[in-house]
């Protein structure tokens, strides 16, 4: 693995997601949806803090990132451009590291919009700072943890949607597990609780940061990129 | 210069490749034909590190491509059958792109852009889209890719296939321009290109290799078997089949007739242009056309690859 080719891949992924208008339509969809969602309860509520908005975090993630990483592989797959990056003097963990940053800056600089919403609300009352700037670093984990899953998902497939589909399907249980414990026998809740992103989230977002959490999002996206490999690896 | 000893490569039970062997000394243009899904792309696929072999090994200027792909990379400059390069880029930016990850000093990316673009032709198209550009132009940029970082050898998939034929004149002077120093090896299945192109010719079959030498060797491996073709001012056909027939050494009489000529088509063990043209004399007939035929490439690339 080298850094400065890391650098070149994510400079060139970065490009391509900006070039095209479909950065800009996703951002837009995601400042809406979180901003109607959020600001729609805010006053009725009646407190200063930002809760409602991280928890819907995790929800809208699951669907938005899979969009932002979706084309990463399966494009060029599709487009046969792989075989040309592929047969650069380059390891291939160099290539997936650089896919995966891009879709990691990507969705934090979807987020930087957002960070006007805690500046606004500290103007109305007293905002305490702890539970917005882990809610902001759990943000971050979160999205690096399904990039990750998009990154493998579409390493899978030569069909964008199926990338889609698949990753969202994944990231969306993560989510949505912590929810539907009472579904399952009292022996293993904690271990699906555990396996949930949601949870492990709104840990951080209260404030605290705990390195079970970091361990579990860290162990995500070492899982989502080390299968990617292997899976680029055995396709070849 | 390249070693490829007993490469193989299976794609679930059906072998792609099997157990070729094959020295490219340096500076060489090789050619490999064969039909479509004969292994060709496979075989460029592995030399490239693309995929990796089932078994056998590459070996580029001494290193083996399994343990150490990434410098043989460095080594060798591909281009992928049919161009796929990135659309959604300026050809500037891409080549910017391929200079850095091939380790140009940004202070001669520069002079290197200048040398290529005026080798490859693309000085014009630098400041487009790669997706508004024709195939033709494709081409070349993906030519000046992967020229870029100066590999010793080049590999091409089917170069010229889809182009038009002055577009495949100009890919074929800037092969030729470019194996003065380099060694190329280049698949196609169009044989007057090999012909012109290569200084050897190797043809696949089925994953194997069925022929391996200079397109002047494959035809003479083959001699022995001559054609002569004559155009005659329209004689009875059936009184020159007679006569020819008396000939010694035609094994084969065919004729074709138009209102005022006769074409008759001779298979001859040996050159016997002599003969015929002193019978053709004593019968009086007028002849207004004699060619002898050697064994085409295609006649030898269609008796190796035809179906048993």
């Amino acid at each position: 693995m080298s850094l400065k080719k890391i650098l070149f891949i994510f400079k060139r992924e970065v490009q391509t997601f900006f070039t095209s208008p479909i950065a800009y339509i996703v951002i837009s969809i995601f400042l809406l949806l979180t901003g109607w969602f959020f600001f729609s309860t805010f006053f009725l509520s009646g407190r200063t803090d930002m809760r409602d908005f991280f928890n819907l975090l995790p929800i809208v993630f699951s669907f938005i990132i899979p969009a932002i990483t979706m084309r990463l592989f399966a494009e060029e797959y599709r487009s046969g451009s792989f075989e040309i990056a592929g047969t650069l003097p380059l390891g291939l963990m160099d290539i997936i590291s650089g896919k995966f940053l891009a879709a990691l800056f990507f969705s934090f600089i979807m987020l930087v919009p957002t960070m006007l919403y805690p500046l606004f609300i500290s103007s109305l009352g007293d905002l305490d700072p702890g539970p917005v700037i882990g809610g902001y670093i759990g943000a971050v984990l979160l999205a690096g943890a399904y990039s990750a899953i998009g990154v493998l998902a579409s390493s899978l497939t030569r069909n964008q949607i199926i990338a889609f589909i698949v990753s969202a399907s994944v990231c969306f249980f993560l989510t949505i597990i912590s929810s539907i414990l009472v579904f399952f026998p009292p022996y293993i809740t904690g271990f699906f609780q555990y396996l949930s992103s949601g949870f492990h989230f709104n840990n951080i977002a209260k404030g605290v940061l705990d390195s079970r959490d970091l361990i579990y999002f860290i162990s995500i996206m070492i899982f989502g990129l080390y299968g990617t490999f292997m899976v680029i690896k055995e396709r070849n | 210069m390249i070693s490829i000893n007993n490469l193989t490569k299976y794609f679930g039970e059906t072998a792609a490749v099997s157990d070729i062997c094959l020295e490219i000394p340096r500076g060489q243009i090789i050619g490999i034909l064969g039909p479509n899904g004969a292994g060709k792309t496979t075989t460029l696929r592995m030399l490239t590190g693309y995929i990796t072999p089932t078994s056998g090994s590459v070996v580029v200027n001494g290193i083996d491509a399994s343990t150490n792909f990434i410098e043989v990379k460095r080594h060798i400059g591909y281009l992928p059958e049919s161009s796929p390069i990135y659309t959604d880029m300026l050809v500037y930016d891409y080549l910017k792109f391929i200079a850095n990850i091939r380790d140009i000093p940004n202070s001669d990316i520069f002079k290197k852009f200048l040398e290529l673009s005026d080798l490859c032709g693309i000085r014009e198209v630098m400041h487009k889209s790669v997706s508004t550009l024709s195939k033709g132009y494709k081409q070349r940029v993906g030519l000046a890719l992967a020229l870029m970082g100066d590999p010793d050898i080049l590999i091409l998939d089917e170069p010229t296939s889809g182009l038009d034929p002055n577009q495949i004149a100009e890919i074929r002077s800037i092969i030729k321009e470019i194996g003065k120093k380099k060694t190329i090896i280049f698949s196609t299945h169009i044989l007057s290109e090999a012909e012109a192109t290569c200084d050897r010719v190797v043809i696949m079959n089925k994953g194997q290799l069925v022929a391996d030498g200079t397109a002047e060797i494959l035809k003479a491996d083959k001699s022995g078997k001559k054609t002569t073709l004559i155009t005659l001012e329209y004689t009875d056909p059936i009184t020159v089949k007679t006569i020819f027939a008396k000939l010694k050494g035609i094994s084969k009489i065919e004729m074709a007739e138009t209102t005022d000529t006769l074409k008759i088509k001779l298979s001859t063990s040996d050159d016997m242009r002599v003969d015929i043209y002193n019978l053709i004399k004593k019968q009086d007939w007028i002849l207004l056309e004699m060619i002898q035929e050697s064994e085409s490439l295609e006649h030898i690339f269609k008796e190796l690859t035809k179906e048993a």
